[in-house]
């Protein structure tokens, strides 16, 4: 059985087939990010004075990760230009460009995630916070890489503070009140950005599943059917570039404000 | 739409990022990243040109 308009554009829509089921799925894609958008402005809006963070991130690491993602955009579509005039070698080159900058992009990520999963911030008793990244553990203390701020605020907005003091604190757990990770659970600021970045990141890891599958066994169809191949891989440059357009949204939303 | 016309969206996009970063650098301060972010703008700007007149052929839709 042959499936009809995987080449030719269909009359009534103008288009091929999975070019419009792409677009379908985007529209899907945008009310579902477009959600979680509305409810960082909600979260954010709705905070009390002083209690949305401010330099939590670091905003070198989102710097780059917008550059590797631009440039994983860019390789997409001369994947695709290369697979139009029919250079295969071309094709090849790119597409296996876009699978390492995705890779390297997903690499810097976890590594923020561990960050982030390693830092702590600890009440004691005697009413002030500790806060910074786990050094060691045991029955009787923990030892951080970082400070003891009397106030909690003073831990939100990390870009009004110049110069601060990071040292290592020994706490002895029976003056521990409650120690806490900046998991998802640490408040609605990393509640969103781990929702956000982390769907933002399973989208990656789909997209890259799928153009390894194009740039790889899937490639064989290139011999036989090119102009299908071809429209394959625009479709597939086309949620490519989708979730590179959710990234440039997220970055300055999360990293800059 | 192609995804010619979509890169087109993203160039003027990521353009749009560049500058706004200059000018969030700027304001913090940071002289440095604040030209390298314009210096990025005008990178993507001129890269867009370039595939716009690569892809001239290739049809909008």
């Amino acid at each position: 059985m042959e499936i009809p308009y995987t080449v030719k554009n269909r009359p009534d829509t103008g288009i091929y087939n999975a070019k419009l089921g792409v677009w379908l799925f985007l529209a899907s894609e945008v009310m579902l990010f477009g959600g979680l958008f509305s409810a960082y402005v909600l979260l954010r809006v709705g905070a009390p004075e002083g209690h949305w963070p401010h330099g939590w991130l670091d905003v070198r690491f989102g710097t780059v990760n917008t550059i590797l993602l631009a440039l994983s955009a860019i390789t997409t579509l001369l994947a695709w230009a290369a697979c139009k005039v029919r250079e295969f070698g071309k094709f090849k080159f790119f597409h296996g460009c876009t699978i390492l900058l995705a890779l390297m992009f997903l690499g810097i990520k976890s590594y923020e995630y561990h960050d982030k999963w390693i830092h702590y911030e600890i009440q004691l008793k005697d009413g002030t916070f500790a806060d910074g990244h786990l050094e060691e553990q045991d029955d009787k203390q923990v030892v951080l890489h970082g400070r003891i701020v009397k106030d909690e605020k003073d831990l939100y907005d990390l870009r009004a503070q110049k110069d601060i003091q990071l040292g290592e604190v020994k706490i002895d757990r029976a003056s521990i009140v409650k120690m806490q990770n900046y998991g998802p659970w640490h408040n609605t600021f990393t509640a969103i950005y781990f929702t956000l970045t982390g769907l933002h990141a399973l989208h990656i890891l789909g997209g890259t599943l799928v153009i390894f599958y194009l740039w790889g066994p899937g490639s064989k169809m290139y011999k036989t059917d090119p102009e299908r191949f071809t429209n394959r891989i625009e479709v597939s440059g086309l949620f490519w570039h989708f979730v590179d357009l959710v990234w440039i949204f997220l970055f300055p939303v999360l990293y800059l404000t | 739409m192609s995804l010619k016309a979509f890169h087109l969206i993203f160039v003027t996009l990521l353009t749009s990022l560049a500058f706004g970063c200059a000018a969030w650098a700027f304001q913090a301060g940071s002289v440095v990243w604040g030209t390298t972010a314009i210096g990025a703008g005008i990178l993507v700007i001129v890269y867009g040109i370039y595939f716009l007149k690569k892809l001239k052929k290739v049809s909008f839709l």
